[in-house]
């Protein structure tokens, strides 16, 4: 495999999911990298790095640190920032050189653990695989860490949001009109994995009833929390009202069996084409599907084995494959960086995705909870 | 395992380096490195030029870069940000190209493939290999020869994304600035053609330099004024090279051994003595007279006078990023009445030695704060008072909307540079900015005068 992209843009990677995962729950974050990786997440994967600060570091590895296997500074470093910084908890993350020399991140962890008595999780990221995977293990980390206890339930029916990073929703009002929706059907979000929530919300996440895997950044820790409070979950992101109705009959059985619900259900069709997140784009299909009544192909490039896929999905990653797929297309969606490799002939519905394009149409990404319809207009 | 107890580990520490917080008063700060290096904070301020910015500047060519996707992506977006995406390609090297080896193949049929997809030929294709083709070990000289074989009618070149080498030098901006040089190919030399190299910005023609070298009949030659690959070509016939930047030098250097070219290092001051020493010393090398130029001299003490009366004592920060002589534009702002109260570095360039040794007599408790120390993530970014920024760290840092937008020192250079300057501070002090809609966006000014 060439792995060649003549023009399009590479989604972000694991380090990254991380991050985002992480940003807003008190913790530090250190990146093992020389520098890169903290000045790609600061400009173009974190549009709260201006505004919200959060303890996110990059180590400076150097030359002569990665050939002599030395991780002393490295450690030394985190600790000491830890103990002027005192964080709740600590994430160390891999990038390409540390994974080339076996760097051993859950064992570097252990010590920093020790050192500081701060909890530490070490993640053996390396740049080579999709945000996706990063925000999966992070949460997850994070469930089996702090989501110890099977506390009471809530009276009423909740829901903790799994899934949840500016990656795929950006942070453009998409998450609280969700939050708000979700009220309007009465469920109450009790726990936002994770943004505008901090840890000791995460931390009574077993109160809740169900959970609503909303990316396959989600999924991991919908398993997780099933397997130790059988915990039922529901996959989708419910965009429109007819997809979302069905999330909250998909919510109520889930409670009520416990058995796990999907809401995505959308079938083959050959003209109209969607690309991106598994999880998000699948709902945007099976939304598009209840509103007009056509099938589609969903084109996902990140998706990591998340066993969601059927056989009208598409798993394309590289440029020529993406290419070859959308050659009968006569409409696609997707982020607008996708643009110049589809088909002349066919129409184009921009939809910026921040884990593509980063910040460059950040103002205008659209709130596909409460803009269904004008986006929906759009596409017919 | 070693004994990482809070307490052992501290003792550990005091071999490693004392931690001296973050605002060092300058009669307590070491030269050139005032603070502990360790964990890296990378602050919103992004207006400077990467590797990308730098080698699009080479007018028609095409850029390939080979890396893990992640690193792919920030280079990629710098690209798209600018709208050249069509100038800009990428080939990922996975988890099973390390583990299988066929690093070397996967470059040369990712770059035969690429640009054999491309609408137009490109004149000229850099490919940028990274930090796990070196720590592989992989045949860089085999990629090149192959491509050559393949694609006779391009000039290839071999860059670096090394950011692994950021510390021990050459770091990857001077190793981009000497290869962006590395295509020129000798030429009949013209006596009268001068070239200025590794700047980002082209020379303005206010600037006493740029003014010295046409008085004298000098034809000036700068890549960002290049319309053409052809243009650039013929760089390789001017007789001098100009360098103006610590990170241009290695180019300079290159170029003097490739070409033959006669390279002159010309660093920025803001001091009349150093300033009339370099353009005597250019002089000579040009073999034509030099005379001190009063006129600018008065100009620029006009401007200064003026810009201080309106600014008065109003706190002034200054960071790094502005220009690589922030303890020089100190003492000269000092010793002109102005409140210099800050400085950002992390390290200073030691040029900046003479400086740093007046000014601890001049002002010691002139405040030194670093910009990457994990503290500065959670300090203060208000001040109590109005303060006057100059550079995108010194704003975001001193949450100031007042400030001198600038990086690089802004293509500035000589008397000329502080007569500009001393208007730019008027005019920063006298109207806001948008500091939070400005600093994040990378590359500034970037194509402000080339031909893309």
């Amino acid at each position: 495999m060439k792995h060649t992209a003549s023009i399009i843009s590479r989604y972000t990677a694991d380090i990254s999911g991380v991050c985002s995962a992480l940003y807003e729950l008190g913790g530090m974050t250190v990146m093992h990298d020389a520098g890169g990786y903290g000045s790609l997440y600061a400009t173009h994967d974190e549009p709260r790095w201006y505004d919200q600060d959060s303890l996110i570091f990059v180590s400076g590895l150097t030359e002569t640190q990665a050939i002599l296997g030395d991780d002393q500074k490295f450690l030394e470093d985190t600790i000491q920032a830890a103990q002027r910084l005192k964080p709740r908890f600590i994430a160390l993350t891999g990038s390409p050189i540390p994974m080339v020399i076996g760097t051993d991140f859950p064992a570097l962890a252990l010590e920093v653990a020790q050192a500081t008595d701060i909890p530490t999780f070490g993640f053996n990221t390396d740049g080579m695989h999709p945000y996706t995977t990063g925000i999966d293990q992070a949460l997850t980390a994070i469930a089996t860490r702090f989501c110890t206890e099977a506390l009471p339930k809530t009276p009423n029916l909740t829901v903790n949001l799994l899934g949840v990073t500016p990656l795929d929703f950006s942070v453009n009002g998409t998450v609280s009109a969700l939050t708000e929706s979700l009220a309007a059907h009465g469920i109450t979000v009790h726990s936002n994995w994770a943004m505008y929530n901090d840890l000791d919300a995460l931390k009574k996440a077993s109160q809740a009833h169900v959970n609503l895997v909303v990316t396959t950044g989600g999924l991991g820790v919908a398993k997780l929390l099933q397997q130790r409070f059988k915990m039922p979950y529901v996959v989708g992101m419910p965009y429109g009202p007819a997809l979302m109705a069905q999330a909250v009959t998909a919510i109520q059985t889930a409670d009520q069996t416990g058995v796990n619900q999907s809401i995505l259900n959308c079938t083959k069709g050959a003209d109209t084409y969607f690309i991106g997140e598994t999880v998000t784009t699948m709902s945007l299909a099976t939304a598009y599907q209840q509103a007009t009544g056509q099938g589609s192909r969903v084109i996902c490039p990140v998706d990591a084995q998340s066993g969601l896929l059927t056989e009208n999905e598409l798993t394309a990653h590289d440029e020529d494959d993406i290419r070859d797929c959308l050659k009968t297309a006569t409409t696609i969606v997707a982020d607008p960086l996708y643009q110049p490799i589809c088909p002349a002939s066919a129409r184009f519905v921009p939809l910026p995705h921040e884990a593509f394009s980063g910040r460059i149409y950040h103002d205008t990404m659209p709130n596909l909870v409460t803009d269904f319809a004008p986006f929906l207009q759009s596409l017919v | 395992m070693l004994d990482r107890t809070p307490e052992n580990f501290i003792a550990l520490k005091n071999i490693e380096g004392q931690h001296v917080g973050i605002d060092l008063p300058l009669n307590q700060a070491h030269f050139p490195v005032p603070f502990y290096q360790g964990l890296e904070y990378p602050p919103p301020a992004r207006g400077g030029w990467n590797i990308v910015h730098i080698g699009l500047t080479l007018p028609q060519a095409h850029l390939i870069f080979v890396c893990p996707e992640g690193c792919l992506r920030g280079v990629v977006l710098s690209a798209a940000e600018l709208d050249l995406a069509q100038r800009f390609s990428t080939i990922a090297v996975g988890e099973e190209n390390v583990l299988e080896g066929d690093m070397e193949a996967q470059v040369i049929e990712g770059v035969s493939h690429i640009i054999e997809e491309l609408p137009q030929r490109p004149p000229a294709v850099l490919v940028y290999t990274s930090c796990i083709h070196q720590f592989l070990g992989s045949d860089i000289d085999l990629i090149y020869s192959q491509l050559r074989q393949r694609f006779p009618d391009i000039d290839f070149t071999d860059c670096y994304m090394f950011p692994i080498m950021r510390k021990s030098g050459p770091n990857p901006v001077e190793m981009m600035r000497q290869q962006l040089y590395s295509l020129l190919t000798p030429l009949p030399k013209d006596q009268m053609a001068v070239n200025i190299i590794g700047s980002d910005y082209p020379l303005p023609h206010d600037s006493d330099l740029y003014q010295l070298l046409t008085r004298h009949g000098f034809s000036v030659h700068e890549i960002g004024t290049c319309q053409d690959y052809a243009a650039y070509k013929q760089m390789a016939a001017s007789s001098v090279n100009i360098s103006i930047l610590p990170s241009a030098i290695k180019a300079g250097e290159l170029l003097a051994k490739n070409l033959g070219q006669t390279h002159v290092y010309l660093p920025l001051s803001f001091d009349y003595g150093e300033i009339e020493a370099r353009l005597a010393k250019l002089c000579a090398t040009l073999q034509v007279p030099y005379t001190p130029d009063k006129e600018a001299v008065a100009q620029a003490e006009s401007a200064l006078k003026q810009a201080q009366a309106v600014i008065g004592q109003t706190p002034i920060a200054i960071d790094y990023s502005a220009g690589p002589r922030p303890l020089s534009l100190t003492r000269m702002l000092l010793t002109h009445g102005f409140n210099v109260t800050d400085v950002y570095a992390d390290a200073f360039e030691v040029e900046e030695q003479a400086d740093f040794d007046k000014l601890q007599q001049l002002k010691p408790d002139l405040m030194i704060h670093p910009t990457e120390d994990v503290q500065m993530r959670v300090a203060s970014r208000k001040r109590s008072e109005k303060t006057l920024a100059i550079g995108q760290k010194a704003a975001y840092f001193t949450g100031s909307d007042y400030f001198v937008n600038i990086i690089e020192g802004d293509g500035m250079y000589g008397l000329s540079a502080i007569t500009r300057l001393a208007h730019l501070m008027t005019a920063a002090f006298e109207t806001p900015k948008d500091t939070a809609a400005l600093i994040p966006v990378k590359a500034l000014n970037w194509g402000c005068s080339c031909v893309l």
